[in-house]
């Protein structure tokens, strides 16, 4: 059982996890339900680009999941939307 | 595999514990908060073991820091979408469902 047996394993295992997640943005009865895959998706893909780095050898891979993490913040602004219902008088 | 490489198995491992966790959460809890909650704390609690296993594996002080602070911005970016997605939920439904 080698370092890298496991990185592979562990990747082939988060990626399953975010399939699975996406069962429930499918079904999810209300949009909240859906938007959930921003949460899901930002932190599952930062973990396997996070092993991808050290299971190829590439240390960019590092940079590009910080990159990632960082617009997540800013992706998520977008895809809940602001809140709905603005007040009146606050137009 | 060395002392520090078997350590850093064992906090991958329970870092994939973790996100299975929050899986199983958000497709078994009742309620879309409820889901909100289990993703955010579960996943970033994995995130956090994740990024100590591959820090730990690295062995440089430099990619250590790297993934301190990945951690960091992911617990900010979570907490951001946690509070955008909740306000929503409540704006659709209501406090108590």
């Amino acid at each position: 059982m080698t370092m890298a047996t496991m990185l592979a394993a562990a990747i082939v295992f988060l990626v399953l996890n975010l399939a699975a997640g996406l069962v429930r943005v499918a079904r999810g009865p209300s949009a909240s339900d859906r938007m959930l895959a921003a949460l899901l998706f930002g932190s599952t893909t930062v973990a396997v680009l996070l092993l991808l780095a050290e299971w190829t050898g590439q240390p960019a891979l590092r940079d590009v999941a910080l990159l990632f993490v960082l617009l997540a913040a800013v992706l998520s602004v977008a895809f809940v939307g602001l809140p709905r219902h603005v007040p009146e008088e606050d137009r | 595999m060395s002392v520090v490489e078997w350590v850093a198995a064992a906090l991958l491992a329970l870092g994939c514990g973790f996100y299975f966790a929050g899986t199983v959460g958000m497709l078994r809890f009742p309620d879309a908060l409820c889901r909100l909650h289990a993703l955010t704390k579960a996943d970033n609690l994995g995130l956090l073991l994740v990024c100590s296993a591959m820090a730990l594996q690295s062995q440089s002080l430099r990619v250590t820091l790297l993934l301190g602070i990945v951690w960091l911005f992911g617990l900010l970016a979570s907490t951001v979408s946690a509070q955008l997605i909740a306000r929503r939920a409540v704006d659709d439904h209501g406090e108590c469902e």
